[in-house]
């Protein structure tokens, strides 16, 4: 390999042609303070404008400081990186960012987690000389979204959440506006969030560095319910929320802490706490069913048929698709996602077995995701304007939500699901992470084919980080050739292959963000470090594989909800609870006829 | 929420679409399809920045980015008689700042904005080549110097009566 060998702080490196001095450093455990730069490798995700010139350091022989995450190591180059220029010059930096920033930290929803404030105590910021006169400072209104709020004051122009929204998604609502002090990301016309094209994906909120963005916090709600003596408390968990909130509690990444987050629930007091995998065992049932019908019709040469059939449990994705591709509404399939298949069974099959009035049952989701609080806020999932899903919270929230109770999350006890919502398998799960809903879906497909039980039930050649992914599955000679993309601008990919005729998928999983759910909006913040996002991955896999029962149609209980409730998956009960339809929300340019 | 729809007259969207097939539709021209759209219609409004979106394939928010950053570009239509203040080096010195002011007073307007009758709109720029007439301002295509901030409002009343 071609290297490069140079000096750092009187230590010797040699590393790859075209390393940034930022990594070099990094690979001799020397930490150069960054505050834009944002990158994840195994996720492909690179933001380095070279912006805030927070990382500067001193290379012998320039005139001027260099920014290290932008700045290639050269051959012989002697680096400072702790010299008394580059100390005065980086703090000067952030005294300038902090002049045009708002000092209410101890009411700010990142107040802990901020990394602006945690470069302020590192470089030692005491006083700031740069008061800025008071109206130079940006004025932006907060604004409240469905999940995600913005308070541009606070954007620092690190640039992350434009790079997220439009490189990794391709979604497009964000860019950087104005100059000067008014400069901030925002869309276009500064107009409200949801008149642009924005998935409430929550990559944006993910990724911002201070509290610019952060998602809608419900957790006051939540309690309400809770203590309100007349309302029925229902909370569900999704799969990657299990082996994320640890984090929240100095937990190793990738620790699976489903018993301790159940017995957290029934401690804040929900009547009952129950499952989102129970539910993904059910969209298997039902997506599963859907696909070998659409399946068997388009081999038998139906050409109203149209495939690949794809995944429509991600609401951020199914938002996508409505905003971008409006014209390929047939694709998808028509099952709702878990999150809201649970809502519906809870406030129908549930309520009327424990014989409470759908308005006094309270349902809460815990998910990985912001986009979930826009998806149960749509009209098509409410019964006489009464939602299937009351509050949607994060992961984030949840942590916030046993902190403030007082729950000593760590010496908890392990605690089980209720029944029957909380029993799950593993094909529920994997749905936490990219490629594992298709494989879920594929266990169960191939058993209802065949007849013939699965050889080996672990589909390795499904798994992975990589962005788009395929396989062929040979479901006894008939070839399923199977498309997997996570961050949306993977989906484009495959998308615009299924448009132009190139598509070869029977199936195609999709999940907005990178990496699935387990790197979801809503999820504890990872700061950019990568082995956060593989210690989750692993975990997912390592909760499959402690599971008993890890087909969906193999749990007793979905099995029971069929016999006594529902029918038949796709049946005339589960189309009118468990399926849906989506709507054209493109922008479009027509011509004014009339004038 | 429902799918947008953004109404445009056929001869605008026209010119605006030729104006894009004329620069290939290549993202990297945006500023200069966006240059001519102004010349055709004296400001780029909401309307035109989403058609050219379409037209470019690039979000809308990319083209606002652009439009809101360079001051030359504007989202309020001109006024019939556009006013331009000089505030380059040679007219600064000269008291331009005092004229500008005087307009301001005169028109009831600051820099950027337009006349509810659609008559006056003020802004500045930076030096038109006559700085031995500084300070300068512009009315149209008229340049007017030597100005002192007294000789405004008889510029002004020229053109309110010529309406």
């Amino acid at each position: 390999m071609d290297t490069v060998k140079l000096t750092i702080d009187n230590r010797e490196v040699e590393v790859p042609r075209g390393t940034t001095i930022l990594k070099a450093a990094q690979s001799i455990g020397i930490n150069i303070p960054t505050l834009c730069h944002f990158e994840v490798d195994n996720l492909g995700i690179h933001n380095k404008p070279g912006a805030c010139r927070i990382c500067v350091v001193e290379v012998v022989g320039r005139r001027n400081l260099a920014p290290a995450c932008v700045t290639e190591c050269m051959p012989d180059m002697i680096v400072r990186t702790n010299s008394m220029r580059v100390i005065n010059a980086r703090r000067t930096v952030l005294e300038l960012i902090l002049s045009d920033h708002p000092n209410d930290c101890l009411q700010c929803a990142k107040n802990g987690n901020c990394e602006l404030q945690k470069l302020a105590i590192r470089l030692g910021v005491r006083e700031n000389p740069y008061n800025g006169e008071e109206h130079a400072q940006s004025t932006y209104q907060l604004e409240v979204s469905p999940s995600i709020i913005r308070d541009m004051n606070k954007c620092v122009m690190c640039r992350r959440c434009e790079t997220m929204c439009n490189q990794m998604q391709t979604v497009g609502a964000l860019s950087a506006i104005e100059r000067g002090f008014p400069a901030v990301i925002s869309t276009a016309f500064n107009q409200h969030l949801e008149l642009s094209p924005c998935t409430f994906c929550g990559q944006c909120v993910a990724v911002c560095p201070v509290g610019a963005l952060t998602e809608v916090d419900h957790t006051s709600k939540v309690i309400r319910a809770i203590t309100d003596e007349k309302k029925t408390t229902v909370v569900q968990v999704a799969p990657a929320v299990r082996v994320a909130l640890g984090e929240e509690f100095g937990m190793k990444p990738g620790s699976i802490v489903t018993g301790k987050l159940t017995a957290a629930l029934k401690a804040l007091g929900f009547d009952y706490v129950f499952d989102t995998d129970w539910s993904a065992d059910l969209t298997i049932m039902e997506e599963g069913t859907e696909l070998i019908g659409r399946l068997t019709k388009f081999l038998a040469g139906d050409k109203s048929v149209h495939l690949p059939i794809l995944t429509s449990c991600c609401p951020a994705w199914v938002n996508f698709f409505e905003h971008q591709f409006p014209d390929m509404e047939d694709l998808p399939s028509t099952a709702k996602s878990p999150q809201q298949m649970f809502g519906a069974i809870a406030k129908s099959y549930f309520a009327e077995k424990i014989g409470v009035k759908r308005e006094d049952m309270v349902c809460v989701s815990v998910m990985p995701c912001l986009a979930k609080k826009y998806e149960c806020g749509r009209d098509e999932f409410k019964v006489n304007g009464n939602p299937d899903v009351d509050y949607s919270i994060s992961t984030r929230e949840l942590a916030r939500l046993i902190k403030m109770a007082n729950i000593d999350f760590n010496s908890l006890p392990e605690e089980k699901f209720d029944s029957p919502l909380g029993e799950s398998t593993g094909a529920g799960v994997i749905f936490g992470t990219t490629g594992g809903v298709i494989e879920a879906a594929v266990r169960t497909a191939y058993e209802v084919i065949t007849k013939k039980p699965l050889p080996k039930i672990d589909f390795e050649e499904l798994r992975g980080l990589e962005g788009v992914r395929s396989a062929t599955i040979d479901v006894d000679g008939l070839k399923l050739n199977i498309g997997i993309a996570h961050g949306l601008h993977n989906a484009r990919k495959l998308l615009e292959d299924i448009k132009a005729g190139r598509s070869h998928f029977h199936a195609i999983e999709i999940m907005a963000c990178p990496g699935g759910c387990i790197d979801g909006g809503g999820q504890p913040l990872h700061h950019g470090n990568q082995e956060i996002i593989k210690a989750r991955w692993e975990a997912i896999y390592r909760a499959d594989r402690e599971m008993p029962i890890r087909k969906s149609h193999e749990n007793p209980s979905i099995q029971a909800i069929y016999k006594e409730f529902l029918g038949e998956p796709c049946g005339h009960k589960s189309h009118e609870l468990l399926h849906t339809n989506y709507f054209d929300k493109q922008t479009t340019v027509v011509v004014d006829v009339e004038k | 929420m429902d799918k947008i729809i953004i109404k445009m007259r056929k001869d605008v969207s026209d010119k605006i679409i030729a104006i894009c097939k004329n620069f290939n539709n290549d993202p990297v021209e945006l500023i200069n399809v966006l240059h001519q759209t102004q010349d055709f219609l004296g400001y780029l409004p909401a309307e035109a920045q989403e058609l050219i979106a379409e037209q470019l394939h690039i979000p809308t928010a990319k083209v606002y980015g652009v439009v809101s950053f360079y001051s030359f570009f504007t989202m309020t239509p001109k006024g019939k008689y556009p006013i331009s203040v000089c505030l380059g080096t040679a007219c600064y010195v000269r008291g331009a700042e005092k004229v500008l002011d005087a307009f301001k007073k005169e028109l009831n307007l600051e820099v950027g904005q337009t006349t509810p009758d659609g008559l006056f709109s003020l802004t500045c720029l930076r030096c038109v080549g006559a700085c031995g007439l500084a300070p300068v301002a512009m009315v149209g295509d008229k340049v007017y110097g030597r100005l002192t901030p007294d000789k405004v409002k008889g510029i002004v009343d020229e053109y309110r009566n010529m309406e």
